[in-house]
C-alpha cells in the first residue's frame, strides 16, 4: 500500500519536476529519494503490518510478507538501477524527467500487480505497468526501429488485454460463487465448468504474454532490441519478475485448487519457452538480441515457480527476481558503454578494463547459474520446488540440460572478453567510464556473490 | 586446541587466501613464489594432519560444521575420513610438485595463473572433504570454473574450444546431479521422534544415506549420479573430451586435471553413489563395470597408435582410471582397497609423467613421437627419470603401482574373470605403448629437433627426484597407505548392508 501511493505520487512529482526546475540532474537524485523511501515504507509495513495510508479498501488488494517483500526487492533494484543509469537515461532524449515519472508509474503498477485480490485490480496493475511502457520503448523518437518496436509492443500489449478482459469476464460470469475476491473465488476440486476453462485459458494466453513465455513471445526481441537499452535493462528485469509474480498470484489464489487440470498446459508451455529461447540464443550475434532471447530462456525457468506453485517456488521466485535482475542490469550497464554490441565487439575487454570484465564475468556466470552466485541458487530453490512438486520431471530433466546451453552463448561473451584479443591495442573496446560507474558494476556484482552464499538474507524475511 | 583452528578448514582457507593475495596489484609479481610458500606450508598442515587420526581424541580437529542455510538444512560440513586424508595429502603433495616443475618457465600474467591455480586447489580439497550434499556441490563446481578459465587461457591454439567441451559436457553432468540430489534431499528426514516432531529434510552426507528410496528410484538417480561422475572421470563413451582438452592444456593444467580432478568422479562414486544406491537394479552395476573395462581395452589401442606423447598419455590415464571404476563398481573389498590405494599413486605417476613429457615439448618444441629421437645421448639424467616413471606406469613390481594394480586385478577376478582378463590385456598393451614411446623418443638416431636439447635444471631435478622417491618408497612398503583408507573401505561394505 506505502508503495502504491508513494510511487504514484513521485511519478506526478517528477513530472513537474521537468517543468518548473531546469536542472536536469535534479530529477536523478529525486527518483532515487523516491526508490529509496518506498523501499523504507515498505520494509516499515513489512515489519509493523500498516500501512501509513489507512484508506478502505474493501479488500481489493492484500498485503502479506510474501508480497511486501517482493516490492522491497523491486525498490532495492530500482535503486541499483537509477544509481548506474541515470547518465544513460539523459541520453536517450531531451524529457529526462517524463522518463523517470514514467518509471514511477510502473512502479505503482508493479505495486498494485502484486497485491492484488481482484481481477479488476490486476487488470488495472497490467495496464499501468503496459502503458507507460509503450511510451518508454518508443522514447527514442528519432530511431526508427525505437518507433517500430513501439508500435509493435502496443499493438500485440493492445490485443493480449482484450484477451484478459475476455478472460475475466469468463470468470467472473460463469464462477457459480460469483465472488469478486480472488481468495474467495474458490473453484472447487471437480471437473472445471466451460466458460471458467475458457476463462482461464484467455488468462493464461494474456499473462504468458506479459512474460514473453513460448508461444507468445514473439513480440520480445523486436521490442528489447529497439527500445533504449537503458529500458531494455529496465522491462525485461523488474517489470517481468513483476509480470511473473501477478502471474504466481493469480494462478494460485484463483486456480490453485485446480492445479492438476491445468498444469499440463504450464508444463508445456515451460518446455517450449526454454527450448525457444535458449536454442535461438545460441545462433545470436548481437549481444544485446543474445539478451533479449536469453530473457526469453530465463522466463522459461521462472516458469518452473508457476508450474510448481508451492512454499519453495514463491522463495524462488523471490530469488530469481532479485538475482536475474541484478545481473541483467550489470550486464546492461556494460553493454550501454561498448562500442561495439555484437560478441566480437567484447575482444579484449579483460585487457583494457580488468574490472569491467570481471564484474562482466560475474554477472553472466550468475546468469549461467554457476554456484557462489545468486543466479545458482535461484535456479536452485525453483528446481527444489519443481522436484518436490513430483509431477513432470522430465521437466525438471529438460531444464538442467537447457541452462547447460545457456552457458554456451553466456560463456561466448565470456571467451571473447578474456581469451580473444581487440583487432588493434589502440582501439577502443569500450567507451570511458568514470570511477563511479565502475564501483556501482562493483558493488552489484558483490551483491550478486552475497546472495548467492547466503540467499536467506533474502527469503530469511518470509519467516519473520 | 581443535576449537580454534582444524584441518579442513586450513585446507580450504590457505588456498584461497593464496589465491586473493595473488591478484593484489603490490603482490603481482610474486605469484609464483606466493602460490609456492603457501603450496608448501598446505603439504606441512597435510602431513601433520596424518598425525591427528580420528579416535575420538582429535575429532574437533578434523570435523566443521556451521549452519548455512537454517529453512533447508544444508550445512557447510566438511571433515577428514581416511579416503579424504589419502586424497588431500596427495593433492598437497601434487601442487609444489607442479608449481616447483615449472619454476623457471615463464608465464604471461603470472599472477592470475598461479591465483586461479591456487583457488582450484581450494575446490580440489573442498570436494574430498565435503560430508553435505549442497557443499559436496559447490565445491564440485568451484573446482572447475578456475580449471576452465586456466585452460582456456594458458592452452593451446585449440584451447578454447575444446575447454568449453570439456566445461558443456561436466556443468551439463553435476547440473543432472543436482537433481538427483534434490530428489534425495526431498526423501531425507520425515522420521517421526517419540515427542511427535518430523525429522526435517537435510543435505548431510549420514541424511543422503539414510534416505527412503524404492529400488525403481535408486536405479534412476543412479544412473543421473552416474553420468556426472563418468564424464567427469572420465569412462568410456563419456571420455571425448579428454585428450583434446589435456593436449591443449598448459602443462600444470593439465596435471590438475588429471591428477586430481579424475579423482574427483572416482570420490563421487564411492562416497555418494554407492553408498546411497546399494539397492539399485545390480544391472547397471555390472553394465558400469563392462564400461570401465571397455574403456581400459579400447583406450588401450588408441594409445598404442598416437604418435603425439601427451594424447597417449591421455589415452593410458583413460584405461588406468577403468581400471580404478571397474573395480569400484565390482564391489569387492580387495578392489576397492586397491582403488583407495591406486588413487594416490596414479596421481603421483601421471604428473611425473607430464614433467618429462613438458620438459620435452619445451627444449625441442614437439610433441610428436615420429620425430624425437635419441634424448637418452643428450639428457641422461631426463632418461633415467622417465625409465623409472614409465615402469611405475606400467606397473612393475617395486614400483608404487603394482601392488595397488594386484589388488584392482584380483577384485575384478572375484567378480568375473573374464573381465579381469579383458582388463589385464590393458596392464600388458600399457607396456607395449609405454615402452614403445620410451624406445622412440630416448634412443635410436639423434634427429634435427633433439641435436640441441641439453639436460635438465636443477629444479626439475628436485622435483622428478621426489616423485621417484615416493614411487619406490610406496612400493616397497604400501602398507601405511593402505592402513590410511582401510576403514573408509570397511565402512562402505557396512553401509551397504
Amino acid at each position: 500500500m506505502n508503495a502504491i501511493i508513494i510511487s504514484a505520487i513521485w511519478g506526478v512529482l517528477l513530472m513537474f519536476s521537468g517543468v518548473f526546475l531546469k536542472n536536469k540532474s535534479v530529477s536523478k537524485y529525486l527518483a532515487l529519494f523516491g526508490s529509496v523511501l518506498a523501499l523504507v515504507s515498505t520494509c516499515i509495513e513489512m515489519k509493523t503490518g500498516h500501512s501509513f495510508f489507512n484508506f478502505p479498501m474493501y479488500e481489493m488488494i492484500k498485503t502479506d510478507a510474501f508480497n511486501l517483500l517482493f516490492i522491497s526487492i523491486i525498490h532495492g533494484i530500482m535503486i541499483v538501477y537509477f544509481l548506474l543509469n541515470a547518465q544513460e537515461i539523459t541520453k536517450v532524449g531531451s524529457h529526462v524527467a517524463e522518463y523517470y515519472a514514467l518509471i514511477f508509474f510502473i512502479l505503482s503498477g508493479i505495486a498494485i500487480a502484486a497485491t492484488f485480490n481482484t481481477l479488476l485490480m490486476l487488470f488495472i496493475g497490467i495496464e499501468i505497468i503496459s502503458i507507460p511502457l509503450y511510451i518508454l520503448t518508443g522514447s527514442d523518437k528519432r530511431n526508427l526501429k525505437s518507433n517500430e518496436a513501439a508500435l509493435k509492443y502496443f499493438l500485440m500489449g493492445a490485443f493480449s488485454t482484450g484477451i484478459m478482459l475476455m478472460g475475466i469476464a469468463f470468470i467472473y460470469g460463469g464462477n457459480p460463487n460469483a465472488s469478486f475476491y480472488i481468495d474467495k473465488i474458490d473453484m472447487g476440486h471437480g471437473q472445471m465448468p466451460v466458460f471458467i476453462a475458457m476463462g482461464l485459458v484467455f488468462m493464461l494466453v494474456s499473462m504468458s504474454f506479459k512474460v514473453s513465455a513460448a508461444p507468445f513471445h514473439f513480440w520480445t526481441p523486436d521490442v528489447y532490441d529497439g527500445a533504449p537499452t537503458v529500458f531494455t535493462s529496465f522491462m525485461s528485469t523488474v517489470v517481468k519478475a513483476a509480470g511473473f509474480f501477478a502471474f504466481l498470484r493469480l494462478f494460485e489464489k484463483a486456480f490453485g485448487s485446480m492445479q492438476d487440470q491445468w498444469q499440463n498446459m504450464i508444463a508445456w508451455i515451460t518446455f517450449a519457452t526454454l527450448l525457444i529461447g535458449n536454442i535461438t540464443a545460441v545462433f545470436q550475434q548481437s549481444v544485446k538480441r543474445m539478451l533479449a532471447y536469453s530473457s526469453i530462456a530465463q522466463a522459461g525457468f521462472m516458469m518452473l515457480a508457476v508450474f510448481a506453485m508451492n512454499g519453495k517456488a514463491k522463495e524462488g521466485i523471490l530469488l530469481y527476481s532479485a538475482a536475474y535482475s541484478l545481473a541483467t542490469i550489470g550486464i546492461f550497464g556494460v553493454l550501454t558503454k561498448m562500442e561495439d554490441y555484437t560478441i566480437s565487439g567484447f575482444n579484449g575487454l579483460s585487457k583494457s578494463n580488468p574490472v569491467v570484465a570481471l564484474t562482466a564475468t560475474i554477472f553472466l556466470l550468475s546468469l549461467t547459474g554457476v554456484p557462489l552466485t545468486a543466479g545458482f541458487q535461484s535456479k536452485f530453490f525453483l528446481l527444489i520446488s519443481a522436484v518436490e512438486n513430483g509431477n513432470h520431471i522430465w521437466l525438471v530433466v529438460a531444464a538442467v540440460l537447457f541452462a547447460a546451453i545457456s552457458a554456451y552463448y553466456y560463456f561466448r561473451v565470456i571467451q571473447a572478453m578474456y581469451f580473444k584479443t581487440a583487432e588493434s591495442d589502440d582501439q577502443m573496446v569500450m567507451q570511458p567510464i568514470t570511477t563511479q560507474y565502475t564501483f556501482i558494476l562493483v558493488l552489484i556484482a558483490i551483491l550478486i556473490l552475497i546472495i548467492g552464499i547466503y540467499p536467506e538474507l533474502i527469503i530469511g524475511w518470509m519467516y519473520r | 586446541m581443535g576449537t580454534y583452528f582444524s584441518f579442513p578448514d586450513l585446507f580450504i582457507w590457505l588456498p584461497i587466501l593464496a589465491g586473493l593475495l595473488c591478484f593484489i596489484p603490490a603482490l603481482r609479481n610474486h605469484g609464483k613464489n606466493l602460490s609456492l610458500l603457501f603450496s608448501l606450508i598446505i603439504l606441512g598442515v597435510s602431513i601433520a594432519s596424518l598425525f591427528f587420526t580420528n579416535d575420538g581424541k582429535y575429532l574437533s580437529f578434523n570435523h566443521v560444521s556451521y549452519i548455512w542455510l537454517k529453512y533447508l538444512g544444508a550445512n557447510y560440513y566438511i571433515g577428514l575420513d581416511g579416503v579424504g586424508r589419502s586424497l588431500t595429502l596427495l593433492t598437497a603433495i601434487v601442487f609444489p610438485l607442479i608449481i616447483g616443475s615449472g619454476y623457471k618457465k615463464e608465464v604471461s600474467s603470472s599472477h592470475s595463473f598461479y591465483g586461479l591455480l591456487m583457488l582450484s586447489q581450494a575446490g580440489l580439497m573442498g570436494v574430498f572433504m565435503a560430508m553435505d550434499a549442497l557443499s559436496f556441490y559447490f565445491f564440485w563446481e568451484l573446482a572447475l570454473v578456475p580449471v576452465y578459465f586456466l585452460a582456456s587461457k594458458w592452452g593451446g591454439e585449440k584451447a578454447i574450444a575444446s575447454t568449453f567441451k570439456f566445461f558443456v559436457y561436466t556443468f551439463a553432468g553435476s547440473l543432472l546431479m543436482l537433481v538427483g540430489i534434490i530428489y534425495v534431499y526431498l526423501h531425507t528426514g520425515g522420521r517421526t521422534f517419540e515427542d511427535g516432531t518430523i525429522a526435517p529434510h537435510s543435505f548431510s552426507l549420514s541424511a543422503f544415506y539414510q534416505a527412503s528410496l524404492s529400488v525403481v528410484e535408486q536405479t534412476w538417480l543412479f544412473i543421473v549420479f552416474f553420468l556426472a561422475f563418468a564424464i567427469k572421470m572420465p569412462i568410456f563413451p563419456f571420455h571425448t573430451w579428454q585428450p583434446d582438452a589435456y593436449d591443449q592444456s598448459a602443462t600444470p593444467v593439465t596435471m590438475v586435471m588429471s591428477a586430481i580432478m579424475v579423482k574427483m568422479g572416482l570420490l563421487g562414486v564411492f562416497r555418494w553413489l554407492i553408498p546411497m544406491f546399494g539397492q539399485a537394479d545390480h544391472l547397471l552395476y555390472h553394465i558400469a563395470t563392462v564400461l570401465s573395462v571397455i574403456g581400459i581395452v579400447y583406450a588401450s589401442f588408441l594409445a598404442m597408435v598416437q604418435d603425439n606423447v601427451k594424447k597417449l598419455v591421455a589415452y593410458s590415464s583413460i584405461a588406468h582410471i577403468g581400471l580404478m571404476s571397474a573395480a569400484l563398481f565390482s564391489m569387492k573389498k580387495m578392489g576397492v582397497q586397491g582403488v583407495f590405494l591406486q588413487m594416490f599413486n596414479h596421481g603421483i605417476n601421471i604428473v611425473g609423467m607430464w614433467i618429462v613429457l613438458d620438459i620435452i615439448e619445451r627444449k625441442t618444441g614437439i610433441k610428436k613421437i615420429s620425430e624425437l629421437g635419441g634424448l637418452a645421448i643428450k639428457a641422461p639424467a631426463l632418461t633415467i627419470f622417465l625409465v623409472i616413471i614409465s615402469f611405475a606406469n606400467i606397473a612393475l613390481p617395486l614400483t608404487n603401482a603394482f601392488p595397488g594394480e594386484f589388488m584392482l586385478l584380483n577384485g575384478l577376478y572375484q567378480y568375473k574373470p573374464w573381465l579381469a582378463v579383458l582388463a589385464g590385456l590393458g596392464v600388458i598393451f600399457s607396456a607395449v605403448y609405454t615402452l614403445n614411446m620410451i624406445q622412440k623418443v630416448f634412443y635410436g638416431t639423434v634427429k634435427e629437433s633433439t641435436s640441441e636439447v641439453s639436460d635438465i635444471e636443477i629444479n626439475e631435478k628436485i622435483v622428478l627426484s621426489v616423485i621417484v622417491l615416493i614411487i619406490f618408497v610406496a612400493g616397497v612398503y604400501p602398507q601405511p597407505l593402505i592402513d590410511l583408507t582401510k576403514a573408509s573401505a570397511d565402512q562402505l561394505f557396512t553401509i551397504i548392508k
